[in-house]
């Protein structure tokens, strides 16, 4: 197993952990999407080009964009920016 | 003659063209999901001080005792479940061992003769559009039924008093995202080059890895990059709900004619008269190119009409 490949699982493990720990929704969401895109790449190494793409679309793309926007309608985002100053 | 007229108008089929036309929505005013008006009498006011003392754990021993139990319990369950998966694990067959049970002569069929079979270069996608379309028309499906249960869940009617009473307000302007310069100048770069891209892995979907799902998905996410630029009103000029449903339904139309006879007859092909073509041309492997394009055009629509529905409850 090459380097590269111990240093993207364990990035996986540390974004699967790290998103469960996390209070910040806009957090949480943002390392989940980091999750995607390495998944995207480990797909790679794993020789399927197909599921990558589509993991690359889909879990990182509009996956992302239907939070942000589901955030926005709660209002999620919005306290957040208020409460931090 | 004016009888005969005001039965068609009552009629059926009257009604049904005018919705086919987009004239009438049947949905309009009685879809909505609306939270209902509460009196003043009704509310009551919660005692706070009860509540804050009942969900104290350290006024509240009961809750303190239950609250140490479950997490107690929450553990010892994760526990067993990690036990009984590890334990799992030591019964599975090694990667790449020859006794493996994936290794059988499915696999061995779709390698050895799936070129010949099928034409397609890439065999993934010789697998899920010819061996395995019914599994793909089924997820196609899927697509378009969730669609419609985020209609039921998100929709809101256009003279809706709640669409009305926030026009007033500045969240009104959410709608309208139109006024970034940086933004308008970067998708007018961008989102050419994304649609030619997606539509280069749908159509290339039989020769390069891609598809029909990953395609579409890349188109999806350049119309909505559009949206995000230009706003509704620029959209809907070629894209509306009347689009979403002539799109989908005549993709989802098309793959089932094209491959319903497989389905009956138990997955044996009749011919097609389609030929095969060189494995490699752009125009081969006869019904794998088609459906592709159906299932992008299905999967834009659905990213677009999610993304829609999720910014303004309608498109």
């Amino acid at each position: 197993m090459s380097i590269l490949k111990i240093a993207l699982l364990a990035g996986l493990i540390v974004c699967a952990v790290s998103v469960s720990f996390t209070k910040k929704l806009l957090t949480a969401l943002i390392i989940y999407l980091s999750y995607s895109t390495i998944m995207a790449v480990v797909w790679v190494l794993l020789q399927s080009p197909d599921l990558a793409i589509t993991e690359a679309a889909v879990g990182a793309g509009i996956t992302g964009i239907l939070f942000f926007v589901t955030l926005k309608k709660i209002r999620a985002v919005d306290e957040e920016e208020e409460h931090e100053p | 003659m004016s009888r005969k007229k005001q039965d068609y108008e009552h009629s059926f089929l009257y009604h049904f063209r005018q919705w086919v036309a987009g004239n009438v929505d049947p949905l309009e005013g009685t879809m909505e999901i609306r939270v209902p008006q509460k009196k003043a009498a009704e509310t009551v006011a919660p005692d706070l001080k009860q509540i804050r003392t009942v969900y104290d754990p350290s006024k509240n021993k009961e809750l303190k005792r239950f609250n140490r139990l479950y997490k107690a319990s929450s553990l010892l369950l994760v526990l067993l479940l990690m036990g009984v998966l590890i334990w799992a694990m030591g019964f599975m067959p090694e990667i790449g061992a020859e006794a493996a049970p994936a290794h059988n002569a499915t696999a061995g069929r779709y390698v050895e003769k799936g070129l010949e079979e099928t034409g397609a270069v890439n065999f993934v996608t010789g697998m899920i559009l010819d061996y395995r379309a019914f599994d793909t028309f089924g997820e196609s499906c899927v697509l378009f039924i969730a669609t419609i249960c985020v209609q039921i869940l998100l929709r809101v009617d256009k003279d809706s008093s709640w669409r009305k009473g926030r026009k007033t307000e500045e969240a009104e302007d959410s709608f309208r995202p139109g006024e970034d310069v940086v933004l308008q100048k970067v998708s007018t770069v961008l989102v050419p080059l994304i649609f030619i891209f997606g539509i280069y892995v749908i159509l290339n979907g039989h020769l390069s890895p891609g598809g029909g799902f990953s395609g579409g998905a890349i188109v999806g996410a350049g119309l909505i990059l559009y949206v995000n630029a230009f706003g509704f009103e620029k959209t809907e000029r070629f894209f509306t709900g009347k689009t979403f449903k002539i799109i989908t339904v005549a993709s989802l139309s098309f793959y089932a004619l094209a491959k319903t006879y497989s389905f009956y007859t138990g997955a044996n092909h009749l011919p097609t008269g389609i030929p095969l073509g060189v494995p490699g041309a752009i125009l081969s492997s006869g019904l794998i190119l088609p459906l592709n394009i159906c299932v992008g055009m299905v999967v834009a629509c659905t990213m677009y009409a999610f993304y829609a529905l999720f910014r303004k409850g309608g498109f």
